[in-house]
C-alpha cells in the first residue's frame, strides 16, 4: 500500500515541475520581473550582511560634523547627529524587510488553514468560517491597528501580529475556492480510498496544489504590508528608535527637508524602489503562474 | 433590489456592534487609566474626574451606558480637551476632511479614468505603456513621501504654492488634494484599462462599430459604462483608504480635519475621542461599501437580474 501511495505521488510531482518550468519560462521572458527578482534577492542578501558590510557601525555619531551631503566618504551624506546614511538605510532595510515578511508569514498561516479547513469541510462550518472573513472585511483595519498600537504600546511584535492579522483575509478566500475545486477531484478520492487522515490530505495534497495562487498574492502582500509598516512609522506608530526603519528614516527626513534634502530623498527612493520591484515580480509571477490572467 | 438593500443595511448592524464592542473594551483593558499621564495629581482630583466620566462604575454598566449613548449619537466628552465633546471636535474636522476627500477623490476619478480609459483604447502601445508606468509609480510613491517631496518642489525651491493650511491661503488646497489624489488615480486607472479591454472586446461593441458608430460614440456610451463597473466597486474601498490617508496629508500639511484629531489623540491617549472617532468612522466606512456596492449592482444589469431572479 505504502508504495501505491509515494508512487502516485511522484506521479503528481512530475506534472507539477513541468507546471514550475512553464512559469520559469515565462517569467524569465518578463525584463522587469526579472528586474524585481534581482532587487529582491539583493536587498535580501545585503540585509543579511548589513552588519558585516555596513560601511559604519550602527550606532557611530559624530555630533561636531552633523548633517553634511553625499560624499567620498558617506556616499549619501550624513544626518543631523552625523551618522551615516548608508548604514541608517541598510539597518533601516533590515527592519522594513523584517516586517514585510514575517508579517506576511503571519498571514499566510492563518490564511492556509483557515481556506483550506474551510474549503474542505464545506457545509455549515465552511459557511460559518467565510461569513466571519466577510464581517472583518468589513471592519476598518487601519484604524483598529492605530488603536492596538495606542492601546498596547508601540511594540514591533505586535505590530508583526496586528499586520498579518489583517492580511489573512484575501489569502483565506484565494485558498479556499482553489481547494473547493481541487477536493472532488480523484487524486484527492484516491487519498481518501487509502485511507488517508483527512488532515493528511490537506496537508500534503490539497494545500501544495494551491500553491501557485498563494505564491503570487504572497509577492503581492509583502509589499503592501512593508507600505503599512512605513504609513504607521511615519505616524510615529510603528518601529520606534532606536530601531530604524524606512518610514521612520522618511519621518525624520521631512523633518530637516528644506536644508538637507538627501535625507528624504534616499529613504524614499529605498522604499519606493523595493515597492516597484516587488509589485512587478508579483504581476509578472501572476502571468506566469496563473493560466487563466495570462496575456492573449 | 431594495430589499436586497434593506439586507444589507440590517447585516451592518451587527458589524457595527462588533466595532463598538471591541474598541470599547479594547480601550478599557488599555493599561494605565487615562489620567496617569499627569504628574501627581492627589487621589481625590483623581476620584472626582472618576466621577465625572463615570469610570467608577464597573465596566459592563460603563458599556452598556456607552452603547445606550452611541446609539442616540452621543460620544461623550473629550478627556483631553476639557469642555469640548467628541461630538463637537467630529463636527469641526468634518467638513475639512470631507472636503480634502472629496477633491482628492476628483483628482483620482479624472487622471485615473482618462489614464486608463487612454490605455485601453490602444493596448500595447506608447499610449498604454506610458500611462501604466506612470500608474506604477504612483502605486509605490506613497502619500508620506509624495506629500513632502510636493511640498519641497512646489512649496519650497518654486515657490509657487503654500506649504500647509487649508482655506487660509489661495491655492492651499491644491497640494493635499493631488498627494492624497495620486494613489487612488493609479489604482483607478489600472482599473479601469483591465475593465475597458474586457469590455471592447465583448460581442455588442462588435455590433455598434458594425453599425458603423463612430469610435467616440462607442467608447463613451457603450463601452464606458460597463468598463467603469469595477471603478464603482472600488470606491467604497478607496473612500476607506482615503480617510486612513488622510491622517498622514493632514499632518503634512497641518490642515486641521478629522485625521489630524485621531492621531492626536493616539499620542495623546484621549480615550473617549479615539473610541468616539473609530465607532464614527467605522460607520462612515462600512456605509460608502454598501453604497459603492449599490452603484455597482445597479450599474450591471447581469448582476441585477441575479439578486432578482433569486428572490
Amino acid at each position: 500500500m505504502s508504495n501505491l501511495s509515494t508512487e502516485s505521488f511522484v506521479i503528481q510531482e512530475d506534472q507539477g515541475s513541468s507546471l514550475w518550468q512553464d512559469a520559469w519560462i515565462k517569467l524569465s521572458k518578463n525584463r522587469l520581473a526579472l528586474f524585481g527578482l534581482a532587487v529582491l534577492v539583493s536587498l535580501i542578501v545585503i540585509s543579511l550582511l548589513t552588519p558585516l558590510i555596513a560601511p559604519y557601525g550602527y550606532e557611530e555619531q559624530n555630533l561636531d560634523m552633523g548633517a553634511t551631503a553625499p560624499s567620498l566618504q558617506h556616499w549619501l551624506g550624513t544626518d543631523i547627529f552625523g551618522r551615516d546614511m548608508l548604514t541608517r538605510i541598510m539597518y533601516g532595510g533590515r527592519v522594513s524587510l523584517m516586517v514585510g515578511f514575517i508579517a506576511t508569514a503571519v498571514a499566510l498561516v492563518i490564511g492556509i488553514l483557515w481556506g483550506a479547513i474551510a474549503g474542505f469541510y464545506g457545509g455549515r462550518l465552511d459557511a460559518i468560517m467565510m461569513r466571519i472573513v466577510d464581517v472583518l472585511y468589513a471592519l476598518p483595519f487601519m484604524i483598529f491597528i492605530i488603536l492596538l498600537m495606542v492601546v498596547f504600546g508601540r511594540n514591533i511584535l505586535l505590530l508583526f501580529l496586528a499586520i498579518g492579522a489583517v492580511e489573512w483575509l484575501t489569502m483565506a478566500r484565494i485558498v479556499r475556492s482553489q481547494v473547493m475545486s481541487l477536493r472532488n477531484q480523484e487524486f484527492v478520492e484516491a487519498a481518501h480510498s487509502l485511507g488517508l487522515s483527512q488532515w493528511t490530505i490537506i496537508r500534503r495534497h490539497l494545500i501544495p496544489n494551491t500553491l501557485g495562487p498563494v505564491i503570487v498574492y504572497t509577492t503581492l502582500t509583502i509589499p503592501s504590508v512593508m507600505l503599512l509598516e512605513a504609513f504607521l512609522s511615519f505616524l510615529g506608530l510603528g518601529i520606534q528608535p532606536p530601531e530604524s526603519s524606512w518610514g521612520l528614516l522618511i519621518n525624520y527626513g521631512v523633518e530637516t527637508m528644506e536644508e538637507f534634502p538627501w535625507l528624504l530623498i534616499f529613504p524614499g527612493i529605498a522604499l519606493s524602489l523595493t515597492l516597484f520591484a516587488l509589485n512587478f515580480l508579483g504581476d509578472g509571477l501572476r502571468d506566469a503562474l496563473d493560466p487563466r490572467t495570462s496575456k492573449d | 433590489m431594495y430589499r436586497f438593500a434593506l439586507g444589507r443595511l440590517l447585516q451592518a448592524i451587527p458589524v457595527l456592534l462588533m466595532v463598538i464592542t471591541v474598541t470599547f473594551f479594547l480601550v478599557h483593558s488599555a493599561p494605565g487609566g487615562p489620567f496617569s499621564a499627569d504628574k501627581a495629581v492627589p487621589p481625590e482630583v483623581i476620584k472626582a474626574l472618576e466621577e465625572q466620566y463615570n469610570l467608577n462604575q464597573p465596566v459592563w454598566k460603563q458599556y452598556f451606558s456607552y452603547l445606550g449613548d452611541v446609539v442616540q449619537g452621543d460620544f461623550g466628552p473629550s478627556f483631553k480637551y476639557s469642555g469640548r465633546t467628541v461630538n463637537e471636535l467630529i463636527a469641526a474636522g468634518l467638513p475639512i476632511t470631507a472636503e480634502l476627500a472629496f477633491y482628492a477623490m476628483l483628482v483620482a476619478l479624472i487622471v485615473g479614468i482618462s489614464a486608463g480609459v487612454a490605455a485601453a483604447i490602444r493596448p500595447n502601445t506608447l499610449q498604454d505603456y506610458l500611462p501604466m508606468t506612470g500608474a506604477m509609480i504612483g502605486i509605490c510613491m506613497p502619500s508620506f513621501l509624495l506629500g513632502p517631496l510636493l511640498v519641497l518642489v512646489f512649496g519650497i525651491y518654486l515657490d509657487w504654492l503654500p506649504v500647509s493650511g487649508w482655506g487660509d491661503l489661495p491655492g492651499d488646497k491644491i497640494l493635499p488634494s493631488i498627494t492624497l489624489g495620486t494613489g487612488y488615480a493609479a489604482y483607478i486607472a489600472r482599473l479601469s484599462r483591465g475593465g475597458m479591454l474586457e469590455v471592447l472586446s465583448q460581442d455588442y461593441i462588435r455590433t455598434a462599430r458594425a453599425k458603423g458608430l463612430s469610435e467616440r460614440l462607442i467608447i463613451v456610451k457603450h463601452a464606458l459604462r460597463g468598463g467603469l463597473i469595477p471603478v464603482v466597486a472600488f470606491l467604497g474601498p478607496a473612500f476607506a483608504g482615503l480617510l486612513a490617508g488622510s491622517f498622514v496629508v493632514e499632518t503634512i500639511f497641518q490642515i486641521p480635519g478629522l485625521g489630524r484629531f485621531y492621531v492626536q489623540a493616539a499620542f495623546n491617549r484621549d480615550y473617549t475621542l479615539i473610541l468616539g472617532m473609530t465607532i464614527f468612522l467605522s460607520t462612515l466606512i462600512i456605509l460608502f461599501n454598501l453604497l459603492s456596492d449599490m452603484l455597482a449592482i445597479w450599474l450591471n444589469p447581469k448582476l441585477r437580474h441575479e439578486i432578482e431572479g433569486a428572490k
